[in-house]
């Protein structure tokens, strides 16, 4: 698990920061803060701490309350560090009906961790968020960006093996290779 | 075969190019749009009867008309992509398979509006969308749909993305607008509405993804004869997103007017119920519509065939009825648990309520601890009347619909259901066999 975060945003995502800000009215450059959050998270190793929000504060001229709120906020922002991977299954009804607890269930004795934990080789945090808009591919679970629909125990094993394999680089949200300016 | 109007292309290879949107007829109707007047415009989209396709349902022309031209402040569009109803599914297929459709649809619409500034607010989550969106928006600019001077009209639009952060309640106008403003996502008091103080406090409409990318299609044919298609006030076709215990979920363009039954047993549709099992229940307009049992959602209580309009769905009020909402239709079959599925639905409700209204954030939190204990095997008669007591506590009495979106579940599956809550209670050996929360699901569809 990172615990200590590099805070300062590479070059080409502190382009991007400002590229934001300029997409609002002038004076309104606040309503970036979102998308800048979700660029600093995935910057700083996937969570925001107190010092990664200050330094959101700084770059777009806000006051740190402001920051902290609109963080704390969102269910998108960890504000605990996470593993590499966070695996998020949606618990959501129609989810649910599908068989999302099994699936929840399965990865718990799969990985030895709960949900809201990390693995202690700090590769996986598993998480369950509220419905992801896809309902018709239930049970489903998002890793980093990437939905996973349809989910059956077999299916799960090979997705975590890839991840646990490097097979396919983890990455997280807002991951850095896709931030071009 | 119903007519496919937003659907029409989405077999089409490529379609996410411009390119490719074009040769199949793509951004024509903009080029038609752009030699009207924006007071046409809006005209052409009231005579069509489009309704918004977010959950009100509201009337999309006239939503139009109310915006304020007088004050002369600047006016804006956002498109509502924030789709988090549990059971709709059907504006993030919309936008990753065809992305250009909504664009054309913000031109349009954000001409008629006469705004020159338009967001496209989606919820974080659909990053991947998000760059399909990026992308497209990319290519409009690049090929002069967008920017300065569109087409030589004289005309200028900037069309930006936003993501949100995570956050049902951001799907509410008021409260997206405070998002999209970099604020928590807390809905305004209402009025004033937005058409007169929205955005930055000036005049802005908000509109859902379905309603905007229906707009080309409305230029297109005209509204009159967009109003041909569909039955009484339910005009046209509407994307259903269909989930839950059938045999084929996915994303159906409907006619409006179709009966229910025959959009849940034929294959052209849901395929009918899983495992040949039978209906239980049905959540027709995403989790906070009424539930209501099989034998209501395939006629209404005069005994007549149920169809999927506005209307018909809504026939018998909350009595005996529900509504169309979103679309997001999520089916049960004769497994399922309803005391459980309400458990999901107002712990859900409870885990997104913004907290500003005592009724809501209280309320949400006493069903969801009630509801706990009925599961644990805890809960007397009693608790079946007191969660009665507390959805009606909160029903129309708060800032914002979601607290009527917690009271009506529970409230319509105490209608329906109150026989299974009394049996839960007083035999709750009998439903706490499982460790699930839900139906066990049957190990072999997992595994
Ligand atoms: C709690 C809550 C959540 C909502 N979520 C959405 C949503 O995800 N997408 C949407 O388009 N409308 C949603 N709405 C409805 C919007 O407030 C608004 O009515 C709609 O975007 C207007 O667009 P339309 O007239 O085109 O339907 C929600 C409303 C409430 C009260
Ligand atoms: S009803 Fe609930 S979600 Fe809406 S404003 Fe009140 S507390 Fe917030
Ligand atoms: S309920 Fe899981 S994606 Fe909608």
């Amino acid at each position: 698990m990172e615990n200590k975060q590099h805070i300062e945003f590479s070059a080409d995502a502190l382009a991007l920061a400002k590229k934001l800000m300029g997409r609002y009215p002038e004076g309104k450059h606040k309503s970036a803060i979102i998308p800048i959050l979700h660029i600093a998270q995935s910057e700083f190793g996937g969570w925001l701490s107190p010092q990664g929000m200050d330094y959101v504060a700084k770059i777009m001229d806000l006051q740190p309350i402001e920051v902290y709120e609109v963080a704390s906020f969102y269910s998108m922002f960890n504000l605990q560090p996470v593993g590499k991977c966070v695996i998020e299954v949606c618990r959501t009804g129609p989810c649910w009906l599908m068989g999302a607890e099994d699936i929840v269930n399965h990865i718990e004795s799969k990985l030895n961790i709960k949900v809201g934990e990390t693995t202690s080789d700090g590769m996986f945090t598993l998480k369950t968020v509220e419905c992801l808009a896809a309902c018709g591919g239930a049970p489903m679970m998002q890793v980093a960006e990437k939905y996973h629909e349809d989910l059956t125990f077999a299916k799960v094993d090979t997705i975590l093996n890839d991840y646990q394999n490097n097979t396919k680089t983890p990455i997280s949200h807002w991951s850095k290779d896709k931030i071009k300016p | 075969m119903g007519k496919k109007l937003l659907t029409e292309h989405f077999g089409v290879q490529g379609i996410q190019q411009l390119q490719v949107y074009k040769q199949h007829g793509g951004y024509a109707s903009l080029e038609k749009a752009l030699k009207k007047t924006p007071d046409e415009i809006v005209n052409e989209v009231m005579t069509s009867g489009l309704r918004g396709r977010g959950g009100a349902g509201f009337p999309t022309g006239r939503k139009w008309s109310f915006i304020d031209k007088k004050s002369g402040k600047p006016r804006y569009l956002v498109c509502n992509a924030d789709e988090s109803e549990p059971g709709t599914f059907k504006d993030r297929y919309l936008m990753e398979v065809n992305p250009h459709l909504l664009i054309e649809g913000m031109i349009i619409s954000s001409f008629a509006l006469g705004a020159h500034l338009s967001y496209i607010y989606i919820r974080g989550e659909l990053l991947y969308v998000y760059h399909i969106l990026e992308k497209a928006i990319a290519e409009a600019y690049e090929a002069g749909y967008l920017g300065k001077n569109i087409l030589g009209t004289g005309y200028d639009l900037e069309l930006y993305c936003h993501p949100g952060g995570g956050a049902y309640i951001c799907g509410e106008e008021t409260a997206l607008i405070e998002s999209l403003e970099g604020k928590r996502g807390n809905p305004r008091i209402k009025p004033p509405f937005p058409a007169i103080s929205g955005l930055y406090n000036n005049p802005t409409v908000v509109n859902n993804v379905e309603s905007i990318a229906t707009v080309p299609a409305i230029i297109a044919m005209g509204g009159e004869e967009y109003a041909k298609i569909g039955i009484g006030h339910s005009k046209g076709t509407k994307l259903i997103s269909a989930c839950g215990h059938i045999k084929k979920p996915g994303i159906y363009e409907i006619e409006l007017g179709l009966p229910v039954e025959e959009f849940i047993y034929s294959d052209e549709y849901c395929g009918g119920i899983r495992g040949g099992r039978k209906l239980k229940a049905v959540v027709a307009g995403g989790s906070s519509v009424p539930i209501l049992p099989a034998e209501l959602i395939l006629k209404t209580e005069k005994g007549e065939p149920r169809l999927m309009s506005y209307e018909s769905l809504s026939d018998g009020g909350f009595t005996s009825g529900t509504m169309l909402g979103s679309g997001g239709f999520i089916v049960m079959d004769e497994t399922t648990s309803i005391v459980k599925n309400l458990f999901n639905f107002t712990r859900f409700y409870h885990h997104e309520s913004c907290g500003q209204c005592s009724p809501c954030r209280e309320g949400t939190a006493w069903m969801e601890k009630i509801l706990h204990r009925i599961l644990h095997g805890h809960g007397t008669l009693k608790d079946v009347d007191l969660l009665w007591t507390l959805q009606k506590n909160i029903d129309g009495k708060t800032i914002c619909p979601l607290g009527d979106a917690a009271a009506w579940p529970v409230a319509s599956a105490i209608r329906h259901f109150r026989s299974e809550f009394e049996d839960f209670v007083q035999h709750p050996e009998k439903h706490l066999d499982v460790k699930h929360y839900f139906n066990q699901i049957e190990k072999k569809e997992l595994a």
